[in-house]
Protein backbone atom coordinates (compact mmCIF):
# COMPACT_ATOMS: atom_id res chain seq x y z
CA UNK A 1 0.00 0.00 0.00
CA UNK A 2 2.84 2.31 0.98
CA UNK A 3 4.50 1.56 -2.29
CA UNK A 4 1.40 2.46 -4.32
CA UNK A 5 1.02 5.77 -2.50
CA UNK A 6 4.66 6.59 -3.17
CA UNK A 7 4.29 5.82 -6.87
CA UNK A 8 1.22 8.08 -7.02
CA UNK A 9 2.81 11.06 -5.27
CA UNK A 10 6.03 10.67 -7.20
CA UNK A 11 4.25 10.73 -10.58
CA UNK A 12 1.93 13.54 -9.48
CA UNK A 13 4.35 16.03 -7.97
CA UNK A 14 8.01 15.13 -7.71
CA UNK A 15 8.49 13.64 -11.14
CA UNK A 16 5.65 15.56 -12.73
CA UNK A 17 5.56 14.40 -16.34
CA UNK A 18 5.41 17.89 -17.79
CA UNK A 19 7.51 19.98 -15.45
CA UNK A 20 10.24 17.50 -14.54
CA UNK A 21 10.37 15.06 -17.46
CA UNK A 22 9.36 17.43 -20.28
CA UNK A 23 6.69 15.11 -21.59
CA UNK A 24 3.58 16.21 -23.42
CA UNK A 25 4.87 19.72 -24.08
CA UNK A 26 3.01 20.17 -27.37
CA UNK A 27 -0.46 20.15 -25.79
CA UNK A 28 0.97 21.84 -22.69
CA UNK A 29 2.00 24.86 -24.74
CA UNK A 30 -0.64 24.57 -27.42
CA UNK A 31 -3.94 24.03 -25.59
CA UNK A 32 -3.28 25.97 -22.40
CA UNK A 33 -4.90 29.20 -23.64
CA UNK A 34 -8.20 28.59 -21.87
CA UNK A 35 -8.67 27.10 -18.42
CA UNK A 36 -11.71 25.05 -19.31
CA UNK A 37 -10.28 23.45 -22.47
CA UNK A 38 -7.00 22.74 -20.71
CA UNK A 39 -8.82 20.94 -17.90
CA UNK A 40 -10.84 18.77 -20.27
CA UNK A 41 -7.85 17.87 -22.43
CA UNK A 42 -6.11 16.88 -19.19
CA UNK A 43 -9.00 14.57 -18.34
CA UNK A 44 -9.02 13.03 -21.83
CA UNK A 45 -5.27 12.45 -21.56
CA UNK A 46 -5.68 10.88 -18.11
CA UNK A 47 -8.23 8.50 -19.54
CA UNK A 48 -5.92 7.50 -22.40
CA UNK A 49 -3.10 7.04 -19.89
CA UNK A 50 -5.20 4.65 -17.78
CA UNK A 51 -6.26 2.59 -20.81
CA UNK A 52 -2.66 2.53 -22.03
CA UNK A 53 -1.42 1.27 -18.66
CA UNK A 54 -3.98 -1.52 -18.84
CA UNK A 55 -3.04 -2.44 -22.42
CA UNK A 56 0.69 -2.18 -21.71
CA UNK A 57 0.33 -4.61 -18.84
CA UNK A 58 -1.64 -7.01 -21.02
CA UNK A 59 0.87 -6.80 -23.88
CA UNK A 60 3.82 -7.21 -21.55
CA UNK A 61 2.38 -10.25 -19.84
CA UNK A 62 0.98 -12.16 -22.78
CA UNK A 63 2.54 -10.96 -26.03
CA UNK A 64 5.86 -9.21 -25.68
CA UNK A 65 7.65 -11.98 -23.82
CA UNK A 66 7.71 -13.75 -27.17
CA UNK A 67 8.84 -10.75 -29.23
CA UNK A 68 10.44 -7.98 -27.12
CA UNK A 69 11.62 -6.01 -30.17
CA UNK A 70 8.00 -5.35 -31.14
CA UNK A 71 7.25 -3.32 -27.99
CA UNK A 72 7.40 0.15 -29.53
CA UNK A 73 5.29 -0.76 -32.52
CA UNK A 74 2.61 -2.57 -30.52
CA UNK A 75 2.39 0.19 -27.88
CA UNK A 76 1.95 2.90 -30.46
CA UNK A 77 -0.74 0.93 -32.30
CA UNK A 78 -2.67 0.45 -29.05
CA UNK A 79 -2.35 4.14 -28.21
CA UNK A 80 -3.44 5.23 -31.67
CA UNK A 81 -6.56 3.06 -31.55
CA UNK A 82 -7.48 4.24 -28.04
CA UNK A 83 -7.18 7.85 -29.12
CA UNK A 84 -9.31 7.17 -32.18
CA UNK A 85 -11.97 5.67 -29.89
CA UNK A 86 -11.95 8.64 -27.54
CA UNK A 87 -12.15 11.02 -30.47
CA UNK A 88 -15.35 9.31 -31.62
CA UNK A 89 -16.77 9.42 -28.09
CA UNK A 90 -16.10 13.13 -27.63
CA UNK A 91 -17.39 13.95 -31.10
CA UNK A 92 -20.65 12.21 -30.24
CA UNK A 93 -21.18 13.54 -26.72
CA UNK A 94 -19.69 17.03 -26.83
CA UNK A 95 -19.24 18.59 -30.28
CA UNK A 96 -18.22 21.94 -28.72
CA UNK A 97 -15.35 20.36 -26.84
CA UNK A 98 -14.45 18.48 -30.00
CA UNK A 99 -14.08 21.76 -31.88
CA UNK A 100 -12.23 23.46 -29.04
CA UNK A 101 -9.61 20.72 -28.83
CA UNK A 102 -9.20 20.68 -32.60
CA UNK A 103 -6.00 19.16 -33.92
CA UNK A 104 -4.73 18.45 -30.41
CA UNK A 105 -7.19 15.62 -29.89
CA UNK A 106 -5.73 13.29 -32.55
CA UNK A 107 -2.32 14.55 -31.47
CA UNK A 108 -2.76 12.81 -28.11
CA UNK A 109 -1.34 9.89 -30.12
CA UNK A 110 1.94 11.71 -30.41
CA UNK A 111 1.84 12.92 -26.82
CA UNK A 112 5.06 11.43 -25.59
CA UNK A 113 3.74 11.22 -22.02
CA UNK A 114 1.59 8.30 -23.05
CA UNK A 115 4.28 6.32 -24.81
CA UNK A 116 6.69 7.13 -21.97
CA UNK A 117 4.21 5.72 -19.47
CA UNK A 118 4.01 2.42 -21.35
CA UNK A 119 7.79 2.19 -21.73
CA UNK A 120 8.72 3.14 -18.19
CA UNK A 121 6.05 0.90 -16.65
CA UNK A 122 7.68 -1.91 -18.64
CA UNK A 123 11.20 -0.96 -17.64
CA UNK A 124 10.36 -0.70 -13.96
CA UNK A 125 8.49 -4.00 -14.04
CA UNK A 126 5.24 -2.60 -12.65
CA UNK A 127 2.33 -4.98 -12.14
CA UNK A 128 -1.25 -4.13 -12.99
CA UNK A 129 -2.14 -2.19 -9.82
CA UNK A 130 1.16 -0.28 -9.79
CA UNK A 131 0.79 0.56 -13.47
CA UNK A 132 -2.73 1.91 -13.01
CA UNK A 133 -1.75 4.03 -10.00
CA UNK A 134 1.26 5.34 -11.92
CA UNK A 135 -1.00 6.28 -14.83
CA UNK A 136 -3.50 7.99 -12.53
CA UNK A 137 -0.77 10.02 -10.83
CA UNK A 138 0.79 10.97 -14.14
CA UNK A 139 -2.57 11.95 -15.62
CA UNK A 140 -3.60 14.10 -12.69
CA UNK A 141 -0.14 15.64 -12.63
CA UNK A 142 -0.46 16.49 -16.33
CA UNK A 143 -3.90 18.01 -15.74
CA UNK A 144 -2.55 19.99 -12.79
CA UNK A 145 0.31 21.43 -14.84
CA UNK A 146 -2.04 22.28 -17.73
CA UNK A 147 -4.52 24.01 -15.42
CA UNK A 148 -1.78 25.98 -13.63
CA UNK A 149 -0.28 27.24 -16.87
CA UNK A 150 -3.70 28.00 -18.37
CA UNK A 151 -4.65 30.03 -15.29
CA UNK A 152 -1.43 32.02 -15.43
CA UNK A 153 -1.82 32.61 -19.15
CA UNK A 154 -5.37 33.87 -18.73
CA UNK A 155 -4.08 36.37 -16.19
CA UNK A 156 -1.21 37.38 -18.46
CA UNK A 157 -3.66 38.10 -21.29
CA UNK A 158 -5.05 40.95 -19.22
CA UNK A 159 -1.76 42.49 -18.19
CA UNK A 160 0.51 44.76 -20.16
CA UNK A 161 3.21 42.52 -21.61
CA UNK A 162 5.73 43.75 -24.22
CA UNK A 163 4.73 42.47 -27.66
CA UNK A 164 8.12 40.86 -28.17
CA UNK A 165 7.73 38.46 -25.24
CA UNK A 166 4.13 37.48 -25.95
CA UNK A 167 3.53 33.94 -27.16
CA UNK A 168 5.67 30.88 -26.77
CA UNK A 169 8.65 32.65 -25.23
CA UNK A 170 6.59 33.93 -22.30
CA UNK A 171 4.84 30.58 -21.85
CA UNK A 172 8.18 28.83 -21.65
CA UNK A 173 9.47 31.24 -19.04
CA UNK A 174 6.28 30.82 -17.00
CA UNK A 175 6.71 27.05 -17.32
CA UNK A 176 10.30 27.39 -16.14
CA UNK A 177 9.19 29.20 -13.00
CA UNK A 178 6.46 26.62 -12.37
CA UNK A 179 9.02 23.89 -12.83
CA UNK A 180 11.26 25.55 -10.25
CA UNK A 181 8.35 25.59 -7.82
CA UNK A 182 7.73 21.90 -8.41
CA UNK A 183 11.38 21.12 -7.66
CA UNK A 184 10.53 22.01 -4.08
CA UNK A 185 8.38 18.88 -3.85
CA UNK A 186 11.54 16.80 -4.07
CA UNK A 187 11.98 17.52 -0.37
CA UNK A 188 8.76 15.65 0.45
CA UNK A 189 10.59 12.36 0.61
CA UNK A 190 14.08 12.09 1.98
CA UNK A 191 14.80 8.69 0.48
CA UNK A 192 14.12 7.83 -3.13
CA UNK B 1 17.93 20.38 -64.26
CA UNK B 2 19.12 23.64 -62.81
CA UNK B 3 15.61 24.39 -61.64
CA UNK B 4 15.17 21.15 -59.70
CA UNK B 5 18.56 21.67 -58.12
CA UNK B 6 17.51 25.10 -56.99
CA UNK B 7 14.30 23.73 -55.60
CA UNK B 8 16.11 20.95 -53.76
CA UNK B 9 18.47 23.51 -52.26
CA UNK B 10 15.47 25.62 -51.26
CA UNK B 11 13.79 22.65 -49.49
CA UNK B 12 17.03 21.99 -47.67
CA UNK B 13 17.76 25.51 -46.53
CA UNK B 14 14.27 26.39 -45.32
CA UNK B 15 14.46 23.78 -42.57
CA UNK B 16 17.56 25.33 -41.09
CA UNK B 17 16.37 28.86 -40.58
CA UNK B 18 13.14 30.18 -42.10
CA UNK B 19 10.99 27.20 -41.08
CA UNK B 20 13.21 25.87 -38.34
CA UNK B 21 11.17 23.12 -36.66
CA UNK B 22 11.97 24.26 -33.12
CA UNK B 23 12.38 28.03 -33.18
CA UNK B 24 9.67 28.83 -35.72
CA UNK B 25 7.23 25.92 -35.75
CA UNK B 26 7.72 25.01 -32.05
CA UNK B 27 7.56 21.27 -32.77
CA UNK B 28 9.41 18.42 -31.15
CA UNK B 29 9.80 20.21 -27.86
CA UNK B 30 9.89 17.19 -25.59
CA UNK B 31 13.19 15.64 -26.69
CA UNK B 32 14.41 19.19 -27.27
CA UNK B 33 14.25 20.07 -23.59
CA UNK B 34 14.71 16.67 -22.00
CA UNK B 35 18.05 15.62 -23.45
CA UNK B 36 19.81 18.96 -23.82
CA UNK B 37 21.49 19.04 -20.41
CA UNK B 38 24.77 18.33 -22.17
CA UNK B 39 26.03 18.92 -25.68
CA UNK B 40 26.99 15.28 -26.25
CA UNK B 41 23.50 14.02 -25.41
CA UNK B 42 22.03 16.68 -27.67
CA UNK B 43 24.30 15.48 -30.47
CA UNK B 44 23.30 11.83 -30.06
CA UNK B 45 19.64 12.76 -30.00
CA UNK B 46 20.08 14.90 -33.11
CA UNK B 47 21.81 12.05 -34.90
CA UNK B 48 19.10 9.53 -34.05
CA UNK B 49 16.36 11.96 -35.10
CA UNK B 50 18.23 12.65 -38.34
CA UNK B 51 18.32 8.96 -39.19
CA UNK B 52 14.66 8.38 -38.35
CA UNK B 53 13.40 11.46 -40.17
CA UNK B 54 15.37 10.89 -43.37
CA UNK B 55 14.59 7.16 -43.40
CA UNK B 56 10.88 7.52 -42.85
CA UNK B 57 10.56 10.43 -45.30
CA UNK B 58 12.20 8.26 -47.93
CA UNK B 59 9.85 5.32 -47.28
CA UNK B 60 6.71 7.46 -47.01
CA UNK B 61 7.52 9.24 -50.26
CA UNK B 62 8.13 5.92 -52.01
CA UNK B 63 4.88 4.37 -50.77
CA UNK B 64 2.70 7.45 -51.06
CA UNK B 65 0.57 5.98 -53.87
CA UNK B 66 0.00 2.70 -52.02
CA UNK B 67 -1.11 4.18 -48.69
CA UNK B 68 -4.82 4.98 -48.51
CA UNK B 69 -5.88 8.30 -47.07
CA UNK B 70 -7.89 6.87 -44.17
CA UNK B 71 -5.04 4.82 -42.75
CA UNK B 72 -2.18 7.18 -43.55
CA UNK B 73 -1.47 8.35 -39.98
CA UNK B 74 -1.24 4.80 -38.64
CA UNK B 75 0.94 3.75 -41.58
CA UNK B 76 3.29 6.70 -41.01
CA UNK B 77 3.51 5.89 -37.30
CA UNK B 78 4.38 2.26 -37.99
CA UNK B 79 7.08 3.25 -40.49
CA UNK B 80 8.51 5.72 -37.97
CA UNK B 81 8.34 3.18 -35.14
CA UNK B 82 10.29 0.70 -37.26
CA UNK B 83 13.10 3.17 -37.87
CA UNK B 84 13.16 4.17 -34.21
CA UNK B 85 13.49 0.53 -33.16
CA UNK B 86 16.48 0.21 -35.51
CA UNK B 87 18.05 3.41 -34.13
CA UNK B 88 17.41 2.31 -30.55
CA UNK B 89 19.13 -1.07 -30.93
CA UNK B 90 21.99 0.44 -32.97
CA UNK B 91 22.76 3.06 -30.31
CA UNK B 92 22.55 0.46 -27.58
CA UNK B 93 25.10 -1.68 -29.39
CA UNK B 94 27.50 1.13 -30.39
CA UNK B 95 27.42 3.65 -27.53
CA UNK B 96 25.83 2.00 -24.47
CA UNK B 97 26.72 4.87 -22.09
CA UNK B 98 24.99 7.54 -24.17
CA UNK B 99 22.06 5.22 -24.76
CA UNK B 100 21.68 4.74 -21.03
CA UNK B 101 21.73 8.47 -20.38
CA UNK B 102 19.13 9.25 -23.02
CA UNK B 103 17.01 6.53 -21.43
CA UNK B 104 13.44 6.39 -22.64
CA UNK B 105 13.89 9.36 -24.92
CA UNK B 106 15.19 7.35 -27.87
CA UNK B 107 11.98 5.27 -28.11
CA UNK B 108 10.08 8.53 -27.62
CA UNK B 109 11.33 9.78 -31.00
CA UNK B 110 8.26 7.92 -32.29
CA UNK B 111 6.11 10.52 -30.58
CA UNK B 112 8.10 13.48 -31.87
CA UNK B 113 5.42 15.52 -33.58
CA UNK B 114 7.98 17.12 -35.90
CA UNK B 115 8.62 13.79 -37.66
CA UNK B 116 4.96 12.90 -38.13
CA UNK B 117 4.30 16.50 -39.18
CA UNK B 118 6.88 16.33 -41.99
CA UNK B 119 5.42 13.05 -43.28
CA UNK B 120 1.91 14.48 -43.30
CA UNK B 121 2.79 17.93 -44.63
CA UNK B 122 5.56 17.15 -47.07
CA UNK B 123 6.80 13.61 -47.73
CA UNK B 124 3.37 12.19 -48.57
CA UNK B 125 2.86 14.82 -51.29
CA UNK B 126 6.27 15.13 -52.94
CA UNK B 127 8.80 13.13 -54.91
CA UNK B 128 11.34 10.96 -53.15
CA UNK B 129 14.30 13.25 -53.75
CA UNK B 130 12.44 16.38 -52.58
CA UNK B 131 11.17 14.54 -49.50
CA UNK B 132 14.69 13.45 -48.61
CA UNK B 133 16.08 16.96 -49.11
CA UNK B 134 13.30 18.39 -46.94
CA UNK B 135 13.97 15.77 -44.26
CA UNK B 136 17.71 16.50 -44.27
CA UNK B 137 17.05 20.22 -43.93
CA UNK B 138 14.54 19.82 -41.11
CA UNK B 139 16.75 17.34 -39.28
CA UNK B 140 19.72 19.72 -39.63
CA UNK B 141 17.61 22.56 -38.26
CA UNK B 142 16.55 20.36 -35.35
CA UNK B 143 20.16 19.36 -34.72
CA UNK B 144 21.19 23.04 -34.79
CA UNK B 145 18.55 23.88 -32.19
CA UNK B 146 19.50 20.90 -30.00
CA UNK B 147 23.19 21.82 -30.12
CA UNK B 148 22.51 25.49 -29.34
CA UNK B 149 20.40 24.65 -26.33
CA UNK B 150 22.68 21.81 -25.21
CA UNK B 151 25.83 23.95 -25.41
CA UNK B 152 24.30 26.92 -23.57
CA UNK B 153 23.00 24.69 -20.80
CA UNK B 154 26.21 22.69 -20.46
CA UNK B 155 28.44 25.78 -20.46
CA UNK B 156 26.39 27.59 -17.83
CA UNK B 157 25.33 24.59 -15.78
CA UNK B 158 28.53 22.60 -15.76
CA UNK B 159 31.26 24.95 -17.03
CA UNK B 160 32.17 22.58 -19.83
CA UNK B 161 31.41 21.84 -23.48
CA UNK B 162 31.31 18.29 -24.87
CA UNK B 163 32.79 17.24 -21.53
CA UNK B 164 35.83 19.56 -21.87
CA UNK B 165 36.29 21.90 -18.92
CA UNK B 166 36.17 25.54 -20.03
CA UNK B 167 36.56 27.85 -17.07
CA UNK B 168 38.75 25.99 -14.59
CA UNK B 169 37.98 25.30 -10.94
CA UNK B 170 37.01 28.87 -10.00
CA UNK B 171 33.79 28.75 -12.00
CA UNK B 172 30.67 28.40 -9.92
CA UNK B 173 28.25 26.34 -12.07
CA UNK B 174 24.63 27.43 -12.36
CA UNK B 175 23.19 24.07 -11.38
CA UNK B 176 19.68 25.26 -12.25
CA UNK B 177 20.63 25.28 -15.92
CA UNK B 178 21.04 21.50 -16.18
CA UNK B 179 17.92 20.89 -14.08
CA UNK B 180 14.46 20.93 -15.71
CA UNK B 181 13.65 24.65 -15.09
CA UNK B 182 16.85 25.64 -16.91
CA UNK B 183 15.58 23.94 -20.05
CA UNK B 184 12.37 25.96 -20.09
CA UNK B 185 14.13 29.22 -19.27
CA UNK B 186 16.92 28.79 -21.82
CA UNK B 187 14.56 27.88 -24.63
CA UNK B 188 12.30 30.80 -23.67
CA UNK B 189 15.23 33.20 -23.86
CA UNK B 190 16.48 31.76 -27.15
CA UNK B 191 12.99 32.19 -28.62
CA UNK B 192 13.03 35.80 -27.42
CA UNK B 193 16.29 36.45 -29.26
CA UNK B 194 14.88 34.72 -32.33
CA UNK B 195 11.73 36.87 -32.20
CA UNK B 196 13.85 39.96 -31.79
CA UNK B 197 15.85 39.14 -34.93
CA UNK B 198 12.66 38.48 -36.90
CA UNK B 199 11.09 41.75 -35.80
CA UNK B 200 14.27 43.73 -36.53
CA UNK B 201 14.51 42.16 -39.97
CA UNK B 202 10.87 42.99 -40.76
CA UNK B 203 11.44 46.59 -39.65
CA UNK B 204 14.56 46.80 -41.79
CA UNK B 205 12.70 45.53 -44.86
CA UNK B 206 9.87 48.02 -44.21
CA UNK B 207 12.38 50.84 -43.89
CA UNK B 208 14.13 49.91 -47.16
CA UNK B 209 10.77 49.70 -48.91
CA UNK B 210 9.73 53.09 -47.52
CA UNK B 211 13.05 54.66 -48.60
CA UNK B 212 12.63 53.22 -52.10
CA UNK B 213 9.10 54.57 -52.32
CA UNK B 214 10.10 58.09 -51.22
CA UNK B 215 13.12 58.24 -53.56
CA UNK B 216 11.13 57.22 -56.63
Amino acid sequence: MDNLFWIFISALLINNFVLAYFLGLCPFLGVSGKLDTAFRLGLATTFVLLITALCAWFLNTYVLIYAPYLDLISFIVVIASTVQFIEMLIKKFSPTLFRALGIFLPLITTNCAILFLAISATNRGYGLAEGLVFALGAGIGFTLAMVLLAGLREEAELSDVPALIKGTAMNLIIAGILSMAFMGFAGLFSST
Amino acid sequence: MDKTQNQAYEEFIKGIWRENPVFVQVLGMCPMLAVTNSAINAFAMGGATFFVLVGSSFLVASFKNLIRKQVRISSFIIIIATFVTVADYTLEALVPTVHKELGAFIPLIVANCMILGRQEAFASKNTISMAVMDAIGMAAGFMLALLTLGSVREILGNGSLFGVDLFGPDFEPWIIMILPPGGFLTLGLILLVFNWFTVKKAQFIDKVAAAERSSS
